[in-house]
C-alpha cells in the first residue's frame, strides 16, 4: 500500500531555521530514513541527514520523531496512522550542524574523560582469563552502538546546559560501569564515577533506558549499581569499616 | 543566559519554538502516579492516626499498627506483641516505631524516586519534555543526598517484614477457638508475601547480596541469590504499586471486620 504522507522537516543551522511541510511518498514496509531519502532524491536534494548501516547498528541516524529520540532507520512508517503529520528534528540536546545532523563531539570528550581498561600489571595480552559469569554483566553495555540517544533524551543536559561540564551522561556512566564490573579491571573507578562524571547528577528518572534502541537496562543494571558502589564507599560507614578491619587482617 | 535560552533553546541547538513537540498523551503516567501516590498518602495519614479499628476478631492486626507499642494499644488486647511502651498520644501512631522508617524506605526506594521525581517534581515529567526548573545539580546536596541512605531502610523494612509476618501467622490462632482459617488469614497472608516481594526486589537487596561483587565465579551462592534477586528486581514497580493496593486493602478488611460494618468468613475452624 503506497499513500502520500505528510512530513514536517526541520531544516536550518546555527543561525536558525524552521520547520517545512513536505508532502512525500510513503511505501509498505519503510522506515522514516527510507522517506527522508525519497524527499532528498525528489524535493530537497540538499537535506541533510547522517546515516550509514539503515540496520539500526551503526548508531548515525538519531534524530527525534515527533518529539522523542529515535533512529530514523528502525522507525517504521507502520506506527503513524496515513492521516499522521510525522515531524522529524534533529537531536535537541546538541548544537546543530544543518537541518537533522547535530555536532556530537560533547559525547567524544566525554569518552576521553574516562580511563581506558586496565588490566592487571602482571598479566601480558593473551594471558587474560575470566569466567563467563564474571563478564556477562559488562557484556550487556557492550551492545551499546553509541548513538548518543540516551545522552540526546537525559534532562540533566538536555534542560541544562551548564551541567555538561560536569555531567559524563547515560552513556558514559555506563562505561564506567562496564570497567567496573569487568572482572580484569583493576582501576577504582567508583571515586571518579561521582566526583569526576557526576553521577551524583543521575536522578534515575529512566529516560535513558526508554529510548536505548539496544533495549540496555542502563539505569538498573549500570547507574544505579554504581550509585550503591558510591555509597558503599562514601555514604555507608558499616561498610568502610568492614573494609578498614579486613584490610588491617 | 537568560531563563528564556536555557536548556533546548540554548544557543547553538536546532531553533524550535516549541518546548516539546511530543504529541501523545505523556502528560498522563505522571498524573496518574500523583493520584495514585496521593490516594495512599491521604489514607495512609488518615489511618494511622485514627487509633481505632486496627485489631479484629481478636487475631487480625491491620499492617498499618505493626507493631502496636502505644499504651494506647491497650484498649485491643492481643494486640500488641512486643509491649506498649509510646505514650498515647493523638499525634503520636501506635506503630511509630515502623511507620517513619516504612515510609523512608519507599521515599528513597529507586522506583519512587523515579515515580515522584517525574510527577510531583516534573524532573522531568516525561522524557524529551523540558523540565520548569531553572537549575539542576540532581542527588549531589542536601536534602537528596540523603536518598543515599536507602540501604539502611531496607535492612529497617526487611526486620519490618519479618514483623508483619510473625503477625500474619499469629492471626492463624484464635485466643478462644485455636487454628482458625479465615478470609482475614488470607488477605494478610498475601498482603505480606507481597511486601516482601517488594522488600527483597530493592535494588540495595541486589547490591547487597551480590551486585557489589566484581567475581561472581568466587561467590557462586551469592551469585545465585543475586540472580535470584535480579529477576524479581525487574518487577518492582509492579510490587511497589501492588504493595500500596494490598496494603489499603488489608487494612480497609480489618478495620471493617473490627466495626462491624462485615463479618470475617470462617473457612476453617
Amino acid at each position: 500500500m503506497s499513500y502520500t504522507g505528510r512530513f514536517r522537516v526541520w531544516r536550518g543551522d546555527t543561525d536558525g531555521g524552521a520547520l517545512q511541510d513536505f508532502e512525500v511518498e510513503v511505501n509498505e514496509g519503510e522506515v522514516v530514513l527510507d522517506v527522508l531519502h525519497r524527499l532528498q532524491a525528489t524535493q530537497t536534494p540538499d537535506l541533510a541527514v547522517r546515516w550509514n548501516c539503515k540496520a539500526g547498528k551503526c548508531g548515525s541516524c538519531s534524530a527525534e520523531i515527533d518529539g522523542r529520540p529515535r533512529l530514523l532507520c528502525m522507525t517504521r512508517m507502520s506506527v503513524f496512522g496515513t492521516d499522521d503529520v510525522v515531524t522529524v528534528t534533529p537531536m535537541r540536546t546538541f548544537p546543530v550542524i544543518r537541518d537533522l545532523v547535530t555536532d556530537v563531539s560533547y559525547n567524544y570528550a566525554k569518552a576521553r574523560e574516562v580511563p581506558s581498561f586496565t588490566p592487571p600489571a602482571d598479566l601480558a595480552p593473551g594471558e587474560y582469563r575470566m569466567q563467563q559469569i564474571d563478564v556477562e554483566r559488562s557484556q550487556e553495555f557492550r551492545k551499546c552502538i553509541e548513538c548518543f540517544l540516551c545522552q540526546d533524551t537525559c534532562h540533566v543536559v538536555r534542560d541544562h546546559e551548564e551541567n555538561k561540564e560536569a555531567f559524563a551522561g547515560p552513556r558514559f556512566l555506563m562505561r564506567v560501569a562496564e570497567l567496573e564490573m569487568h572482572p580484569l579491571d583493576v582501576a577504582d573507578r567508583v571515586p571518579a564515577a561521582q566526583e569526576e562524571h557526576g553521577l551524583g547528577r543521575c536522578n534515575i528518572t529512566k529516560c535513558c533506558t526508554e529510548v536505548c534502541p539496544e533495549g540496555i537496562k542502563i539505569t538498573d543494571n549500570a547507574l544505579i549499581p554504581m550509585k550503591e558502589r558510591v555509597a558503599d564507599r562514601k555514604y555507608d560507614p558499616l561498610v568502610w569499616l568492614g573494609r578498614t578491619i579486613s584490610r588491617r587482617r | 543566559m537568560t531563563t528564556s535560552a536555557r536548556g533546548v533553546d540554548a544557543p547553538g541547538r536546532a531553533q524550535i519554538d516549541a518546548r516539546t513537540l511530543r504529541a501523545d498523551r505523556w502528560w498522563l503516567p505522571p498524573a496518574a502516579t500523583t493520584a495514585g501516590l496521593l490516594v495512599f498518602l491521604v489514607y495512609g495519614g488518615v489511618r494511622a492516626f485514627q487509633q481505632q479499628y486496627f485489631f479484629a476478631d481478636e487475631r487480625y492486626l491491620t499492617p498499618f499498627y505493626s507493631p502496636c507499642v502505644s499504651l494506647g494499644c491497650a484498649s485491643e488486647p492481643g494486640a500488641a506483641h512486643f509491649g506498649m511502651f509510646l505514650p498515647d498520644h493523638p499525634l503520636i501512631p501506635y506503630a511509630a516505631l515502623s511507620l517513619p522508617f516504612l515510609l523512608l524506605f519507599r521515599l528513597t526506594c529507586y522506583y519512587y524516586r523515579k515515580a515522584y521525581y517525574r510527577s510531583f517534581w516534573l524532573s522531568p515529567a516525561a522524557c524529551a519534555v523540558p523540565e520548569p526548573h531553572a537549575t539542576y545539580t540532581g542527588e549531589t546536596r542536601f536534602p537528596l543526598i540523603l536518598q543515599n541512605s536507602h540501604r539502611y531502610f531496607f535492612y529497617l523494612a526487611a526486620v519490618i517484614a519479618l514483623i508483619n509476618t510473625y503477625d500474619a501467622v499469629l492471626a492463624f490462632r484464635h485466643p478462644a477457638d485455636g487454628f482458625v482459617v479465615g478470609v482475614g488469614n488470607l488477605v494478610l497472608l498475601v498482603n505480606v508475601v507481597l511486601l516482601w516481594a517488594y522488600t527483597v526486589s530493592c535494588h540495595s537487596c541486589r547490591h547487597v547480596m551480590g551486585g557489589r561483587l566484581t567475581h561472581f565465579s568466587k561467590h557462586p551462592v551469592r551469585y545465585r541469590i543475586w540472580t535470584w534477586v535480579s529477576g524479581l528486581n525487574t518487577r518492582h514497580m509492579f510490587f511497589a504499586w501492588i504493595t500500596l493496593g494490598t496494603l489499603i486493602l488489608t487494612d480497609l478488611y480489618v478495620m471493617l471486620v473490627a466495626r462491624g460494618t462485615i463479618v470475617d468468613l470462617r473457612i476453617i475452624g
